[in-house]
């Protein structure tokens, strides 16, 4: 363990992070809300403990390693939620509480898309654009962003990239050196994204709406400058961009960008995964249609298909965005939702949840498993289109699941001795570890009636979930910190 | 440069390691083991891909189309050949290196030539460590001999001994010592640390001094540093594999050769080939073999057989037994570091040799030669300087008016056939090949950008 280098990444890293808080002081500015100084602020005040912490270690050159990767990003997503909630600890409309705060930076940060404040509509739009923008930032992550940015992390970028990039195979580079293929990954982020705000902008938002909802689409974070979200628009063109966007940010980059270059889009038709998490979404759209219509909550097929795609995709892709109280919808399908956002998106996407890969690794182990009963001898291997995946990587996914199960039940257990019942501990356990956001019964819509303690709980899931645990609860085993 | 290495062994890792900490450099290596490419990954900032490096496919997915360079360094010849043909035929790759170890592919220039397999350059570790050996031995006290300018000047390591004539006095002394001699001082090394050759240097016992010299003034400079020493008349080599074989037959014209082989089968084929050398069937690492073959007598012991671990143990017992100097081959870099300088004066490692001759190729087209030296912390390059003088930096510039990279010395410089030793009031022209010394192998771009031409252009 190094530290001095972890020190000296953590700083840079919090010096870079200071930058962003130029945008927010920048839309004040052009839009004369007047509210640039709780930017301007946190600016200072973040740059300075970024420059404390980087200047007596400025000197330290050594590579990073692995297992000093993995600090740095635990340790940054912590240190992030604590920054991020400067300015809007400082801000005084909304007047928000140390938790509040810290849970709606982490919210946004880990694309969670939890909201504690009520009364958005009313907001100075600086803060507005604040909470869309930190979302943006942690979808497709800060560390990566700061990978493509900072040449001198080095061959350490490779650790730090592996470390925030979600999904079980990240040996995988796209380019040979790891900065392009950061780089080359926030590219496509940001093609994406400004075609997101031209879809929503030709849809009739205004451009600040339109970028903030694009923002908040293709990181699949789910915050909106409503408290209605989208509903707020009642437009089914707006339901049907943000839809295909939000499906879009659930697709692996790495995926977007090879179709892109080559460009090829058979390319998509080629990736099992891919596959897999489109016709798992046309299966439930239409289950979904097919119910909602039969039970008579909407008029038409085609109103029970707009909003059973809508909600079937944000959830799965853990962005939260809604259009109607789909937790007041009759039968299993908002506990169905909230489950569906466990499988969440493709490896390498902005979603949270355990990704559309290592269910089918799982579910393909479980055949694998049966088969071998009938043929005791048999060799058979797993397989993705055609390639045998290494045993590790299966016994790794085995593991994952294990724990993910582990730290929900825990959690959920806590919240449920914090006083809250049964149906909105689960649901609110499963919308912040997967980085949903909404949940059912008291946090249907917000956090803003649950207990500090709980929202604490709440912060935990969320880095833990964005994470995908490991790089968390390495921290708290003894073999990391032994030398 | 895009660059793509096939097989991730010691030399292919190596030059993953060496090429991909040059910022313009993008490296892809190609292996069949998994794991082997994993750690690889892990340590370096580099791209992996895992299967048959002759396999389309498997190129095609390590960049094959827009490769610059590819490397073919795999343990088979065949694959290695395949691989430069597919890329040459699927891809247009315009610099093929392979390394080939049979003989027998060598022999046949003709197999690389039109028509032939399409590989530009051809790297046989075997012939170059020998022809590495054979330099050293006909420089008794070098550590390290590397030819330059077609060799006529050469860069030699060399550790200084009580009692030559520089030893414990000041650098400047040397061109009252040698007025005539064409010898320049490039560095010295004390201690593993390198010191900056200035005239008030004093050159202490046990440093390492790399200087250049034209060819016939490195005997002359070897006085200066070291006691005199007679030439090497009597040389004991253990192992008769390729690289045993080849020195023997290299070595048997101007020296007396007792090769020394284990295999019986193997020392009667060298034996029957070899025309003066006396063939020896038994193990180097015995003392009663060593003795009754009068080690003790011997000018130079080199161990070569494929046991690395063998090649070090028998290279202390001959020196023990009185063996004047001794060498031993050794594959992985941790031990050469951990012996030489003890026991054993040089320890020969292949990996460094084949990845200098490497280098020279990958570099940008107006370096010529590179070598690598104290086992890759250092390089000397010879670098042909632009024949336009409006783009290049140094053409009609004076030495001291270069502005060179820390720890960067020009060494000498070759105009047509004249070797010029380096002085601060010399001009370079257009043309001259300048060879320089780097301490530190991380100013490379610096140097080669300033000498070479600008990056992208070849």
């Amino acid at each position: 363990m190094n530290l001095a280098v972890v020190q000296r990444i953590l700083g840079l890293m919090l010096l870079m992070f200071s930058l962003t808080m130029l945008l927010p002081i920048g839309v004040a500015l052009i839009l004369g809300d007047g509210h640039w100084y709780p930017f301007l602020l946190a600016f200072f005040a973040i740059a300075a403990v970024g420059l404390l912490l980087w200047l007596p270690a400025r000197g330290a050159r050594q590579d990073l390693r692995l297992r000093d990767g993995f600090l740095v990003v635990a340790v940054f997503w912590i240190c992030l939620g604590l920054a991020g909630a400067a300015p809007l600890l400082i801000s005084d409309v909304p007047d928000l509480s140390f938790t509040d705060a810290v849970f709606e930076a982490v919210s946004g940060f880990t694309t969670t898309g939890a909201t504690v404040i009520i009364g958005l509509d009313e907001l100075p739009k600086s803060i507005l654009w604040y909470r869309q923008q930190i979302q943006w930032f942690g979808g497709m992550g800060i560390i990566v962003l700061a990978v493509a940015l900072l040449p001198i992390l080095g061959i350490g970028g490779m650790s730090l990239y592996k470390a925030e990039t979600p999904g079980p195979m990240k040996d995988q580079k796209l380019t040979p050196r790891i900065t392009q293929t950061a780089k080359a990954l926030w590219a496509v982020y940001v093609l994406l994204t400004a075609a997101c705000t031209l879809g929503f902008w030709l849809a009739g938002m205004s451009l600040f709406d339109a970028i903030g909802h694009a923002f908040a689409a293709l990181s699949t974070g789910g915050y909106s400058p409503y408290d209605a979200s989208l509903g707020h628009f009642d437009s089914a063109v707006v339901d049907a961009v943000a839809t295909v966007f939000m499906f879009l940010g659930g697709v692996n980059f790495a995926l977007h960008f090879s179709a892109l270059r080559q460009p090829d889009l058979r390319l998509y038709a080629r990736d099992t995964e891919f596959l897999a998490f489109f016709w798992l979404s046309v299966a439930i759209i239409a289950g979904m249609s097919v119910y909602l219509w039969w039970h008579g909550d909407y008029p038409s097929l085609w109103t029970a298909l707009r909003y059973a795609s809508f909600h079937a995709v944000s959830i799965q892709t853990t962005t939260g965005f809604t259009t109607a109280n789909f937790a007041a919808w009759p039968g299993a399908l908002p506990a169905l939702l909230i489950l569906l956002s466990f499988i969440g998106g493709c490896a390498g996407s902005t979603t949270g949840g355990m990704k559309v890969i290592r269910w089918l690794l799982v579910f393909r182990q479980g055949v694998a498993d049966l088969k071998r009963l009938v043929h005791p001898s048999a060799e058979i291997p797993v397989k993705l289109a055609g390639r045998p995946i290494p045993q590790q990587v299966i016994s790794g996914v085995a593991g994952f699941f294990a724990m993910y199960f582990v730290v929900f039940g825990v959690l959920m257990l806590t919240l449920m001795m914090l006083g809250l019942d049964q149906v909105t501990a689960w649901s609110a356990v499963a919308a912040t570890i997967n980085n949903v956001g909404p949940g059912l019964g008291d946090v249907a819509v917000t956090f803003h009636s649950v207990p500090d303690a709980a929202k604490w709980v709440g912060i935990v899931a969320m880095i833990a979930g964005r994470l995908e645990i490991s790089a968390l609860l390495l921290l708290l085993t003894p073999a990391f910190w032994r030398k | 440069m895009k660059i793509i290495i096939l097989g991730a062994g010691q030399v292919g890792s190596t030059a993953a390691q060496q090429l991909s900490r040059e910022q313009d450099n993008d490296v892809t290596v190609v292996d069949t083991q998994d794991d082997v490419l994993r750690e690889l990954q892990d340590r370096l900032d580099i791209r992996t891909v895992c299967g048959n490096a002759a396999h389309p496919a498997v190129l095609e997915a390590a960049g094959g189309d827009g490769a610059d360079l590819i490397v073919a360094l795999t343990s088979s010849d065949e694959v290695n050949m395949v691989a430069c043909q597919v890329a040459w035929a699927l891809f247009r790759t315009r610099t093929k290196i392979a390394r080939i170890r049979a003989a027998d592919y060598q022999k046949r220039v003709e197999l690389f030539g039109q028509g032939g397999l399409p590989i530009d350059v051809i790297i046989s570790p075997e012939q170059l460590v020998t022809d590495y050996l054979v330099r050293l031995v006909q420089h008794p006290g070098a550590l390290q001999v590397l030819d330059f300018a077609d060799g006529r000047v050469r860069l030699v390591g060399m550790r200084a001994v009580q009692g030559g004539q520089l030893v414990g006095h000041q650098l400047r002394e040397l061109r009252e010592h040698m007025p005539q001699a064409e010898v320049r001082v490039a560095a010295i090394y004390r201690e593993g640390q390198s010191i900056l050759p200035e005239g008030g240097t004093v050159i202490a016992d046990r440093d390492e001094v790399f200087f250049v010299a034209a060819r016939d003034a490195i005997g002359a400079m070897a006085r200066e540093l070291r006691t005199a020493e007679a030439p090497i008349r009597r040389v004991v080599i253990a192992g008769a594999g390729n690289i045993g074989f080849r020195l023997a037959g290299a070595l048997e014209n101007i020296a007396q050769v007792k090769l020394i082989e284990r295999n019986p089968a193997r020392a009667r084929r060298a034996a029957e080939t070899l025309r003066r050398t006396l063939v020896l069937s038994g193990d180097a690492a015995s003392e009663d073999l060593l003795l009754e073959e009068n080690i003790d007598d011997a000018d130079v012991f080199v161990a070569v057989t494929n046991a690395e671990e063998a090649n070090i143990l028998s290279a202390m017992l001959a020196k023990d037994l009185g063996a004047h100097r001794v060498m031993a081959l050794v594959n992985k870099p941790s031990y050469a570091k951990l012996i030489e300088g003890g026991k054993i004066d040089v320890a020969i490692s292949p990996q460094t040799i084949t990845i200098g001759a490497l280098l020279a190729h990958v570099r940008h087209g107006d370096v010529v030669r590179v070598h690598s030296l104290r086992r890759g912390a250092a390089e000397a390059f010879e670098a042909v300087v632009h024949d336009d003088a409006r783009s290049s930096p140094v053409v009609g510039r004076r030495l001291d008016q270069i502005e060179l990279p820390e720890g960067t010395t020009i060494g000498a410089i070759a105009r047509g056939t004249e070797v010029l030793m380096a002085r601060h009031d010399r001009v370079i022209e257009a043309g001259d090949h300048v060879i320089l010394f780097l301490t530190d192998r991380r100013h490379v771009d610096a140097v080669v950008r300033l000498f070479g031409s600008t990056p992208g252009q070849h």
